[in-house]
């Protein structure tokens, strides 16, 4: 049976305690973007400056919600800075292949589709959220800044690759 | 008036047997959906094990029989909430269903542009969106009655807010704050004003003693699930002479007397609101849970929650202090057994997540009343609510929850 520390893993309470890029942007020329869980009333505010090719040059987020989509928008944050577009797209593909592992895959059946998605992108903290995958509910949370992010990619014209 | 023997109670309960992660299983959410007693489930298992049919088309022996048993079913819960007569009880798949069915026949033939309906800040969404829903489509206006800082409809300006208008809709029990409204001063300001009064009885209907009649409303719409009967299965009461009046809502079979390829003639009330098969068991279910709530007297079942909400609320306080919020009325005589609340810095969501660990159940969320929880000017509450199988262990078992999750994250 899971157990909680495999969700609240110390780095996610960090990120949630103390969440990066907090604060907002001024719109234009950054893009806002805002999502919602309406399952539970999680709320995610991002505001993206892009470069005319798509890179994040900066990024600002602010919301309120449970601990995983906070931590889990203050970590993507962190990850997509200064990253090119197509950068951006690969992390945000990995996090959803991330997400959406079946507790069978974890016990070590084939995963090809995640290592296809995974390989060569480094998730880094965000590796701390895999833990949500054996809370299901809880994978709304996690994943509501990416769709949030793409989003926000999509809303500004950045490339789709 | 009998007291309530939870022990007892308890054991007619087969899913409070169940462990979650090792820990007994706490069930404080029957404001969303309610535990079911055996009875109800042994009455279900018998209609499809001795006499399961399609109703009032059969002639052979287990049709008549089913037939017999859906309409005493009707009978049973008209005289649960004291209904003049059986005719006036609709089955619906719930009370959302019921709401529904009243803005779509009721409200389209006599709600023109421009008509006013009365809502409440407080309303869970099955009792705004429909409403809504007719205001896009023709230009109804929607009023809101405010919900004061203490956690009540605001009844100051509640004339004005009538004046003119064709419905009021409210509920007669929150099932965020728990709130108890005065449904006959209610009924009484709509009927000055010469509006018609629907009543969201899901709350209430299950947890204290419901007469129609004495409520003098017109439509009262409740749900089977949150009174210890299955899933699948609501009622809308209302007035005959609105039934008869009002067009059809759904059509099929059932609810037409006669087809012919130039048009159709509606079934009588109410089976002309039934069409295709209805959930025939669950009907016979709902009132096997009639039967089990009356036998232990709502005057004892309201008395137990009384005494638990009052406990639990103490217990919160006096464990959490400032680092609480419980949303509500204070006074236990003006609200029901749903607590929500809030641990200062701590989100619903995780608080819900540390519960389960524990085997406790509470909900989490906006509770379908986003209006509300903007108006409480929060995102998300926790909802810990009380029902006949919940004794005061399970409150403890609660507090214990909530010190577990407020440690783990600090303050």
């Amino acid at each position: 049976m899971a157990g909680l520390e495999d969700l609240y893993r110390e780095i996610i309470l960090d990120h949630y305690r103390s969440p990066r890029n907090r604060g907002e942007l001024p719109v234009p020329p950054a893009h806002r973007v805002e999502g919602f869980n309406p399952l539970c009333g999680d709320e995610v505010v991002l505001f993206l400056d892009l470069a005319p090719d798509g890179t994040v040059t900066d990024i600002k987020i602010s919301g309120q919600g449970c601990s995983i989509s906070q931590a889990s928008t203050s970590m993507m944050s962190a990850a997509v800075k200064g990253k090119s577009v197509a950068e951006v797209r690969r992390l945000v593909r990995a996090f959803k292949a991330l997400m959406s592992i079946h507790e069978s895959k974890l016990e070590g059946e084939s995963g090809d589709d995640l290592a296809a998605e995974l390989d060569g992108v480094r998730l880094g903290d965000l590796e701390a959220l895999q833990g949500v995958v054996k809370f299901p509910v809880r994978i709304k949370c996690a994943t509501l800044a990416w769709n949030t992010l793409t989003q926000g990619l999509d809303e500004a014209g950045a490339p789709a690759e | 008036m009998n007291t309530l023997d939870v022990a007892a109670v308890r054991r007619d309960f087969p899913i409070l047997a169940r462990e979650v992660r090792g820990k007994r299983l706490v069930y404080l959410d029957s404001a969303a959906s309610a535990q079911k007693p055996e009875s109800v489930l042994a009455a279900m298992d018998h209609v499809y094990r001795t006499h399961y049919a399609n109703i009032h088309r059969g002639v052979y022996t287990i049709a008549e029989e089913t037939t017999s048993a859906y309409e005493g079913a009707r009978a049973r819960i008209a005289r649960f909430v004291n209904a003049a007569e059986p005719a006036e009880i609709v089955w619906t798949r719930n009370a959302t269903e019921a709401i529904n069915l009243v803005a779509h026949t009721w409200g389209r033939s006599r709600l023109s542009p421009g008509d006013a309906v009365v809502l409440s800040v407080m309303e869970h969404h099955a009792n705004i969106v429909p409403w809504q829903m007719l205001a896009a489509e023709r230009g109804i206006e929607l009023r809101w009655l405010p919900v004061t800082d203490d956690y009540r409809l605001d009844l100051s300006r509640l004339a004005e807010t009538l004046d003119g208008a064709k419905l009021l809709a409210v509920t007669a029990m929150s099932n965020v704050l728990g709130t108890l409204n005065d449904i006959p001063t209610l009924v009484a300001a709509a009927r000055a004003a010469g509006a018609a009064v629907l009543v969201d009885g899901c709350q209430y209907v299950p947890h204290l003693p419901t007469d129609v009649q004495a409520w003098g409303a017109d439509f009262v719409a409740f749900s089977a699930h949150k009174m210890l009967g299955p899933s699948g299965i609501g009622a809308l009461w209302a007035r005959r002479e609105l039934l008869e009046e009002m067009p059809c809502f759904l059509g099929g079979g059932e609810m037409i007397r006669d087809v012919r390829l130039d048009g159709f003639t509606a079934n009588d009330v109410p089976w002309k609101f039934e069409a295709g098969t209805m959930a025939i068991v669950e009907a016979i279910g709902a009132a096997a849970a009639c039967d089990y709530l009356d036998g232990l007297g709502l005057d004892a079942v309201r008395a137990h929650e009384v005494a638990l909400t009052t406990y639990a609320r103490d217990a919160l306080a006096s464990e959490f202090g400032a680092g609480i919020t419980v949303f509500g009325p204070d006074e236990p005589t003006e609200r029901g057994g749903a607590i929500s609340f809030l641990l200062d810095g701590i989100h619903a969501h995780d608080v819900s997540q540390f519960l389960d660990e524990a085997g406790v159940c509470v909900r989490a969320g906006h509770h379908c009343a986003k209006p509300l929880m903007r108006r409480l000017g929060v995102p998300a509450t926790s909802r810990a609510s009380f029902y006949v199988y919940n004794d005061t262990d399970d409150v403890d078992a609660l507090v214990a929850g909530l010190h577990t999750v407020r440690d783990f994250f600090g303050s």
